[in-house]
C-alpha cells in the first residue's frame, strides 16, 4: 500500500503511481498490484481512488452533458452536429424547437443552417451509435450571438469551480453571460467589448493554470484590476 | 569496421548509442507530434485523432483503428529517393503500426481512427526504430491513453562483434541487423526482425544489449515528455509575477 506520486505531480503514460489495494479511477490502469498512469496529466487521489487529470485529451460524450456544437449537415429528419469529439452527433428535428409533429424539409433548412451553433444536451450515447442530441429545453437551442472559445475539455471543471464558484464570479463581475459546454467550448456574450476581452483572457488563464493553487484568488485579483477599473472609468 | 581498440568506424564503443535529441510538440496542426534526431537520422512524427474514420468500412466496432504511414523524403538519402511509396516504406509502416498497437488503449474510442504520420527527413540507418520512438511520444502528446511508451533500438553484428544502434554503413556492410521495440514495464517485445545471421550465443548477447539500449532510450523519452509539459505548466508563473510588477 504505497502511493508513489504526490498530488498534482506531473505523470506520463506508463509511470507507476501506486502499489497495493487501491481503486483505479480515470486514466489509470491496474496491472497486478501496480497502478500506472495512461496519460500525461496530474496525479490525484481521494481515499483509495487513484486518478490522473489529463493535461490534453479529446472530449468523450456522456449522456446528460450540455455541449455546444456546430451544424455540419442538414438532412431530411435532422442535423449532423460537430461536437468537438471523435463522434459527430445527430440532432433530430423532433428534438429541436417546440413542435411535436414531423416538419417538412423546408423547415429543417430554415431553422438551422450549416455553420450555425447550437447548445444541446446529449440524450443518448452507447458507443455503438453516434450520440443523439436534444435542444428542447429552455436554455438550449440556436446560438445567435457571442464569442466562442475552445479550451481543453478536462479543464472545464476548473472553469466552473466548486459548486460553480469560479464561473459565477466571472459572470457577476463582468456582467457577461457565459455558457459552458462540457465538450470544451465556452460561449461569452457581453454588452461591453472590453469586458468580453477580459473574460476571454481570464478563461485562457484558467485553462493554463488550472492545476495551480490559489487560482480563484488570482482570477479575482485580475478582475479587480481590469474590470473594476473599467467600471469606475465609466462612472 | 572495427579497429584495434575495439572502436567502430564512427568512433563509438560497441555498446554506445548515437546521440539522441528528442522534442515533443513540434507541429501546430497535429494533435500530437515529436521530433527525433539520432545521429544523422532526423524524423518527425505527427498524430491525428482519435477522429471520425473515413472510409467508413474501416470502422472497428469495439476499438479505434490505427493507421500508420512512414515516408522517406526524396532528399533523405544520398541517392534521390523516388517520391512514390516503395515496398520498403509500406513494410515499415506496417511493422511500426504493429509495434505501437499493443501500447495504445484503443478500446477507449471505438469506431474512430488514430492516424500516425512519420516523415523521415534524413536517414542514416535504424530509422524504423527511431520512428517508433518518436511516434510513441507523439501518441502520448496527442492525449491518447497508452499502457506505456514504446522504446526501440537496433542491434547487429559487424566483423564478428555484436554492436548496438547500427548506422547506415554498419547496416550495409555488417553481418546482421536486429531491430527490436520494447515496452519495458511489461517486458513485452512489440517488434523483432532479423536480417543476416547470428549464432544462438550472439543472438542472446545482442538481444540483452537491445533491451538495455531500449531502457536507456525510454529514460530519454520520459525526460522529453516531462520537459515539454513541465515547461507548459511553469511558464505562466513568471508571466503572472511580471503582471503583478506592472
Amino acid at each position: 500500500m504505497t502511493i508513489l506520486a504526490q498530488k498534482k505531480q506531473l505523470v506520463i503514460p506508463g509511470e507507476l503511481v501506486a502499489q497495493g489495494e487501491y481503486d483505479p479511477d480515470l486514466n489509470v490502469y491496474k496491472d497486478g498490484e501496480n497502478i500506472y498512469s495512461t496519460m500525461i496529466g496530474l496525479f490525484e487521489y481521494r481515499g483509495s481512488r487513484i486518478s490522473v487529470v489529463p493535461l490534453k485529451h479529446c472530449y468523450f460524450p456522456f449522456v446528460d452533458d450540455i455541449i455546444i456544437g456546430k451544424i455540419t449537415d442538414v438532412g431530411m429528419s435532422g442535423w449532423s452536429v460537430d461536437i468537438n469529439s471523435p463522434y459527430s452527433a445527430m440532432l433530430p428535428v423532433t428534438e429541436f424547437g417546440a413542435r411535436q409533429n414531423y416538419p417538412r424539409r423546408r423547415e429543417t433548412t430554415q431553422s438551422l443552417r450549416v455553420g450555425d451553433l447550437v447548445k444541446a444536451k446529449i440524450i443518448a450515447f452507447d458507443r455503438s451509435r453516434d450520440p443523439l442530441l436534444s435542444a428542447r429545453d429552455r436554455e438550449l437551442g440556436k446560438i445567435t450571438r457571442g464569442r466562442m472559445i475552445k479550451i481543453t475539455p478536462s479543464k472545464i471543471p476548473r472553469l466552473i469551480g466548486k459548486e460553480g464558484s469560479m464561473i459565477n464570479m466571472l459572470k457577476k463581475e463582468s456582467a457577461c453571460s457565459l455558457s459552458v459546454g462540457q465538450n470544451g467550448i465556452v460561449l461569452v456574450t457581453c454588452n461591453s467589448p472590453k469586458n468580453e476581452e477580459v473574460v476571454v483572457e481570464l478563461i485562457k488563464m484558467i485553462e493554463h493554470e488550472a492545476h495551480t493553487q490559489g487560482l480563484t484568488d488570482r482570477v479575482s485579483e485580475v478582475i479587480n484590476r481590469k474590470l473594476r477599473g473599467v467600471k469606475t472609468g465609466k462612472a | 569496421m572495427i579497429d584495434d581498440k575495439g572502436l567502430r568506424s564512427d568512433g563509438r564503443r560497441p555498446d554506445e548509442l548515437r546521440s539522441i535529441k528528442l522534442q515533443v510538440g513540434v507541429l501546430h496542426n497535429a494533435n500530437g507530434s515529436a521530433y527525433i534526431e539520432q545521429g544523422k537520422n532526423k524524423i518527425i512524427a505527427g498524430v491525428y485523432g482519435p477522429r471520425e474514420i473515413h472510409p467508413k468500412h474501416l470502422i472497428i466496432s469495439d476499438r479505434a483503428a490505427i493507421r500508420c504511414r512512414y515516408r522517406m523524403a526524396p532528399f533523405s538519402t544520398d541517392e534521390r529517393k523516388h517520391p512514390a511509396p516503395s515496398r520498403r516504406e509500406i513494410e515499415i509502416s506496417k511493422v511500426i503500426r504493429e509495434a505501437l498497437e499493443p501500447s495504445v488503449l484503443s478500446e477507449y474510442y471505438p469506431r474512430t481512427v488514430i492516424d500516425i504520420f512519420i516523415e523521415a527527413l534524413q536517414c542514416d540507418g535504424g530509422t524504423r526504430c527511431a520512428s517508433i520512438v518518436a511516434a510513441s511520444l507523439a501518441l502520448a502528446d496527442a492525449g491518447i491513453p497508452l499502457k506505456e511508451l514504446v522504446s526501440s533500438c537496433s542491434v547487429g553484428k559487424v566483423k564478428g562483434h555484436v554492436i548496438v544502434d547500427l548506422y547506415d554503413l554498419e547496416d550495409k556492410y555488417g553481418e546482421a541487423d536486429l531491430p527490436i521495440a520494447l515496452m519495458p514495464n511489461h517486458n513485452l517485445v512489440t517488434l523483432i526482425q532479423m536480417d543476416g545471421k547470428l549464432s544462438k550465443e550472439e543472438f542472446d548477447k545482442a538481444f540483452n544489449m537491445a533491451l538495455e539500449a531500449c531502457r536507456k532510450i525510454r529514460n530519454l523519452q520520459n525526460d522529453a515528455l516531462k520537459r515539454k509539459y513541465k515547461l507548459e505548466s511553469d511558464t505562466e508563473k513568471p508571466k503572472d509575477s511580471k503582471e503583478e510588477v506592472k
